[in-house]
């Protein structure tokens, strides 16, 4: 489909100067070039802050170019750059921007207005809140339509019809009356692809388009670009997920502070990394990666030296004494709409000393509410867990209250679980001191230096230095903050640490930190840990046993290897296949 | 006007025990659903309407003070204890000596027949002290709605958002509007339009050049509450990612400021509308005061000055009915609005 | 341990505070952080309305401790050969009816407008401090009762609510302060509501349970600091809001008796001169609206100041 018709009025209204006549492109050139890029934006004193770095890229039809970062690396703005769309106080530089021929540095708004739409597609990540919730995705998808010429409203609905069933959404015609919020995440995800591709676009900008999504799903839309890819479709696809890149890419970017570090075809980056930071974005992917190996090259050249020996574990501590055992979950929830759901059917599970125990499921799986149970918040409807061989989910509020202690909790998002008033040290004395209530005054001034020394030893103990306990969480980043959370689970001495999605809002660098300072902490202490997560990756590199759940279900539950090299459950095939296809084209480097 | 009770920030935290739970993509809205959110919605109307009319009813009966002394005293112009027997045919007449529950049940009765009671002072009954004059509050009512709503909108997608200085201009603007004390703003428009410029007649008249001036007076404060509510959730949005999807589809700026960020932004300002119609009546009465407009401001200031109690509590009633009616009809709008049925609500 | 767990990317500089719950939501947090990318406020970066409106707040403070001190005629001395004289460079506001010097009587009714917005203020939160308090802690059963009453409360709008509770007891300045304290205790009884519940369903207040500690000792570190911190702010709101609804009701004549230089008095007091002296009602107006900006500003200020100092 082509964009012939133009908006007439926009086209009569934008001034016609002979600079801005686009530029001829020579025969051969790529659809998109970008040569020495820099972007920057000044903020409100007036001062720049460079974003992008003399980045040059080039795009050719069919082709996928992929920019690889963490947050902060730059990566998105470049995405926008190609769409025009960097945002007030931005400003670009680049000796050589084009797109289809077209340079967009001299490229007017009205113009700009025809390009978008039309000749580049955009696609952000969960469509949830990249597709107005008010509004039905037919209507999302036929403005795309509409901005770009085709008229009537009978032919735009045909046309989104077309579109949803052309990336994959059943019964279209239902779908296109729904809104984002009443789709699945793949469902969404496809609907937000149809409304980038409905004018044909020859270039997609992807930024993150499969972050959100569970690991079956998203190999799906990674399948469904990569038929655009092979219909003759450039995409640009940004993320910080390697194994996304190593599907769909050919050639790939790494970009670290708004510098490419590294470039090359997508064989060579992932095989065969020259630069220093992306071989540590490499390794610090945990899948594959057998438990008790670091991640990271520090903590494996520093075990190496200290231990003289493979860190790999043994399973010596099978026989341990069960700290955590649960029978028979299950637990109901009776929706807003009046629907009762059984939100946990029939769990069995227990977690030996000094063991991790890892529950992998995707979102609604029923884990955080078995995490719940486990941590005695929720009581089950009915089967118990017993902590430390004696009764828990029975016991009831205050007997509980007294062995809370015993079982401690880590969150995904620290920083809702810090008193917004105090400073880490103020969280972890509070952690550390049971009650001070009724103490006398002298006796609580010793305590209070005694606990500020035990407070340091936490932190160096998660790697931490002193001088952040003075510090806030917010002026904390994001893996030190988690650090700080881990402390203050471990200052009870507790049995058993919850860990629930602990490490999945952080980059994969700072991730891989964290579950090393989890695998050392588990040597040096013996840690019983329950390490709930989506990512199996990241279960399999930490557990010694998993529990696999669906709807509620446990449908796999055993020896972690064994599971992992020979899944019984259909479904656990399912997403381990879902992940090898994935990290099949991310060989490690070592 | 004072700072509306909703505060969108302080709505309390959803603990998130469960996972969430996916919604499945076969799942309809069950019309049974509907039909019980209708019932509860109008269920939970019902019930502030009988609420504040025992309420009201509680006020008369119990608050300081013999009902038929005051009655009498009202009607004579004196101040002075009253012997038994001048008391006793006008307990008889209204009830105050009959137990309460009597007293309380023949009220409901009257309510349900529409009748208010009978007016102290005018001993005319309240249905009918109130009837003759509420027509004139309720059109100034209305339209000063009306003239909050067009200026917020209008001011709202022209300004939220731009260049540094205009977007801070009006909504430090919209900040004064909203703390006008509503006298002050009615005695300025009267003193430069009407006594200074001429433009406007000073006494207000039925007609509508009347209305103008007393429609500004209620309708700019409530333009600055609206807008300054209207206003943050319109910047709220333009940061969405879909407004960027939007964008990127290539839809000019001021099609994704009305097509879809307007949409979200109108929201709290509809939720507003329903708390601020009960302040309106009551802001009616200060702009009645001032206009020297006819309507059920001079009837209730008469009647406090008169301690004309079942005049005062007639109004409050019908005031608080209007309010019930006129939040149902917002919540009819918030859906239009938002089809995503709140079923937790 | 020899060797620091800290990586590189580990030391970074801390993001922007996100909010942002989901697991991952890169792009957004960096595109959010592009967008706020502002300094933080400190003392000199206060800006000069909040500037302007301590200024005013001291002005008031003065005039209602030692209104000797700004003010330039004695407030009851009586001119009857200057009445009604607009305002000159004797009398910089003008004079009365009886030739009094309006500005001086203004600076002598501001104790007296004050004390009625604080009164009513306090009144209002006070109210709703215990009812909030009661529906955020109280249970299930509590909660609903009042959430209830609430609504029933929410259909009575403040200028009737105060003008039902006038009828009963006649104008005066008690009256008037508990008027409109109970006028306004609904909204924020709401408020306050809303905080407890937020800061009790709170991440921090579930790890606290998760570390054992008693009920006491959360409700004493946690819930009441956190929820009952954002008071101060609206107190401060409030004596602004509570002197607009207090002259409002004295306009409408519900007020304290004229003689009295308070604000309300005043407006009620120039009346009947609305044509001839505009002055009698726009200056001692625009006094109210002065007040109540400027503690408008003083709060939104404190408010933001308070949320700053977590940083």
């Amino acid at each position: 489909m082509t964009t012939t018709v133009i908006n007439p009025d926009i086209e009569t209204t934008s001034r016609i100067r002979p600079d801005t006549a686009p530029d001829v492109a020579p025969a051969e050139a790529s659809l998109v070039t970008l040569e020495d890029l820099n972007v920057w934006f000044t903020d409100a004193a007036g001062a720049a802050h460079h974003v992008v770095h003399d980045l040059s890229l080039d795009i050719n039809p069919g082709e996928c170019v992929a920019v690889i970062g963490e947050s902060g690396s730059g990566k998105s703005v470049t995405a926008r750059t190609l769409i025009g769309l960097t945002g007030p106080n931005s400003h670009i530089q680049a000796t050589r921007a084009s797109v289809d021929g077209r340079d967009i540095q001299r490229t007017t708004d009205a113009q700009w207005r025809r390009i978008r739409g039309a000749q580049i597609g955009f696609i952000l990540q969960d469509a949830l809140v990249s597709l107005d919730p008010l509004r039905t995705i037919g209507a999302e998808i036929g403005e795309s339509l509409r901005l770009h010429g085709v008229g009537k409203a009978a032919q735009r609905r045909e046309r989104v019809i077309e579109l949803l069933e052309a990336v994959g959404v059943p019964e279209p015609e239902m779908r296109a009356r729904q809104r984002s919020g009443e789709l699945s995440g793949g469902l969404r995800q496809r609907a937000l692809i149809a409304s980038a591709i409905a004018n044909d676009p020859p270039l997609l900008v992807a930024d993150e388009p499969t972050t959100a999504l569970d690991v079956t799903v998203q190999a799906q839309v990674l399948d469904l670009l990569a038929q655009r890819k092979a219909s003759g479709t450039a995409i640009l696809l940004i993320s910080h997920d390697f194994s996304v890149v190593g599907r769909l890419a050919d050639r790939v970017l790494v970009m670290q502070g708004g510098h490419i570090v590294e470039q090359g075809t997508a064989e060579d980056v992932l095989n065969h990394p020259q630069h220093e930071y992306t071989r540590q974005l490499l390794d610090a992917v945990p899948s594959g990666v057998t438990k008790g190996e670091y991640l990271t090259s520090a903590k494996r050249e520093h075990a190496s030296v200290a231990l003289n020996t493979s860190p790999v574990r043994t399973h010596e501590v099978a026989d341990a004494p069960p700290v955590l055992e649960a029978t028979g979950l299950t637990k109901s929830f009776r929706g807003p709409d009046g629907v009762t759901r059984t939100v946990v059917k029939d769990v069995s599970f227990d977690v030996r000393a000094g063991q991790t125990l890892g529950i992998v499921g995707e979102s609604g799986s029923g884990k955080s509410t078995t995490a719940s149970i486990a941590l005695g918040f929720l009581q089950p409807d009915s089967g118990s867990v017993l902590l430390n061989g004696k009764p828990w989910s029975e016991l009831g509020v205050s007997g509980r209250r007294s062995r809370r202690r015993d079982v401690t909790v880590v969150y995904q998002d620290p920083l809702s679980s810090f008193d917004p008033r105090w400073s880490a040290e103020q969280i972890l004395t509070d952690a550390l001191e049971p009650a001070t209530d009724g103490i006398a005054f002298g006796a609580r001034r010793r305590q209070r230096a005694q606990l500020r020394d035990r407070a340091e030893e936490l932190v160096g103990l998660v790697g931490l230095d002193p001088q952040h306990l003075a510090k806030h969480p917010l002026q904390l980043s994001g893996g030190q903050r988690q650090r700080l959370s881990i402390a203050r689970a471990l200052a009870p001495e507790p049995d058993v640490v919850v860990l629930d999605e602990a490490v999945s809002a952080l980059d994969v660098s700072v991730q891989a930190q964290v579950l090393d300072l989890l695998t050392e902490l588990q040597e040096r202490l013996g840690t019983t840990y329950v390490f709930i997560s989506h990512d199996l990756g990241v279960i399999h590199h930490m557990s010694d046993h998993i529990l696999v759940m669906k709807d509620g279900e446990a449908v796999e539950y055993g020896n972690a290897e064994q599971i992992f090299h020979a899944p019984a459950h259909p479904y656990t095939q399912e997403l381990l296949n879902s992940l090898q296809t994935m990290t099949a084209h991310t060989p490690r480097g070592r | 006007m004072t700072v509306p009770p909703l505060s969108a920030t302080t709505e309390p935290y959803q603990a998130t025990t469960a996972d969430p739970t996916p919604v499945s993509p076969r799942q309809r809205t069950d019309p049974r659903l509907v039909v019980s959110l209708i019932l509860r919605k109008l269920g939970g109307a019902a019930f502030v309407v009988w609420a504040a009319a025992s309420l009201t009813f509680l006020m008369q009966a119990l608050l300081p003070g013999d009902r038929a002394t005051m009655l009498l005293n009202q009607q004579t112009g004196q101040v002075q204890e009253r012997s038994a027997e001048e008391l006793a045919p006008i307990n008889e007449m209204f009830g105050f000596t009959d137990p309460l529950l009597v007293q309380y049940l023949s009220f409901l009765g009257g309510l349900l027949r529409g009748d208010l009671g009978v007016s102290y002072q005018l001993l005319q009954p309240v249905t009918t002290v109130i009837g003759d004059q509420i027509a004139p509050t309720v059109i100034l009512t209305f339209s000063s709605l009306v003239v909050a709503w067009v200026i917020a909108l209008v001011l709202l997608v022209l300004t939220a958002r731009r260049v540094g200085w205009v977007s801070r201009l009006f909504s430090g603007l919209e900040a004064a509007a909203a703390a006008l004390p509503q006298y002050w703003l009615g005695i300025i428009l009267l003193v430069v339009f009407a006594l200074g410029l001429g433009l406007f007649p000073v006494v207000g008249g039925e007609g509508p050049l009347g209305l103008v001036l007393p429609a500004l007076t209620l309708g700019l404060p409530l333009a600055g509450f609206l807008g300054q509510t209207m206003r943050a959730e319109f910047e709220r949005t333009l940061d969405e990612p879909f407004v960027l999807t939007a964008r990127a589809r290539g839809m000019s700026d001021t099609g994704v400021r009305i097509r879809h960020v307007l949409r979200h932004a109108l929201l709290p300002g509809l939720t507003l509308t329903g708390w601020a119609i009960g302040s309106l009546f009551s802001g009616a009465v200060i702009a009645e005061n001032v206009f020297s407009r006819p309507g059920l401001g001079g009837v209730l200031v008469d009647a406090v000055n008169g301690r004309d109690l079942p005049v005062v509590c007639g109004v409050v009633m019908l005031v608080a009915l209007i309010y019930v009616i006129a939040n149902l009809v917002v919540d009819t709008a918030y859906v239009l609005v938002d089809p995503r049925l709140k079923l937790t609500h | 341990m020899t060797t620091t767990l800290n990586g590189p990317a580990d030391q970074r500089s801390p993001t922007q505070h996100s909010t942002t719950q989901k697991p991952t939501t890169v792009a957004s947090q960096l595109y959010s952080s592009l967008q706020s990318r502002r300094p933080k406020s400190r003392l000199r970066q206060v800006p000069l309305t909040v500037w302007i409106a301590a200024v005013f707040a001291l002005v008031l403070l003065i005039a209602s401790l030692a209104p000797s001190l700004l003010a330039t005629h004695d407030p009851r001395a009586i001119r009857l050969e200057a009445p009604l004289a607009s305002p000159n460079w004797e009398h910089w506001f003008g004079t009365d009816q009886s030739g009094r010097d309006l500005y001086s009587r203004m600076v002598h009714g501001a104790g007296q407008s004050l004390l009625i917005g604080l009164g009513a203020t306090g009144i209002g939160v006070g109210l709703a401090v215990i009812f909030g308090a009661w529906a955020g802690l109280g249970g299930r059963w509590a909660d609903a009762f009042i959430g209830r009453g609430l609504d029933v409360f929410f259909a009575f709008p403040t200028l009737l609510l105060a003008m039902v509770f006038i009828t009963v007891y006649g104008p005066s300045a008690p009256t008037l302060i508990l008027a409109v304290g109970l006028g306004t205790a609904p909204g924020y009884t709401r408020m306050v509501r809303g905080q407890i519940l937020a800061v009790r369903h709170s991440g921090y207040v579930q790890a606290a349970e998760a570390l054992g500690h008693s009920p006491w000792r959360i409700l004493n570190r946690h819930i009441l600091p956190n929820a009952l911190r954002p008071l101060l702010a609206i107190l401060t709101l409030g004596i602004g809001q509570s002197i607009v609804w207090a002259s409002g009701l004295a306009f409408l004549g519900f007020g304290v008796a004229p003689p009295s230089p308070e604000w309300g008095a005043l407006l009620e007091a120039g009346r009947p001169y609305i044509t001839e002296a505009w002055w009698l009602e726009i200056l001692p107006g625009l006094a109210v609206l002065a007040t109540a900006l400027t503690a408008t500003i003083l709060g939104k200020h404190l408010e933001s100041a308070l949320e700053g100092s977590q940083t």
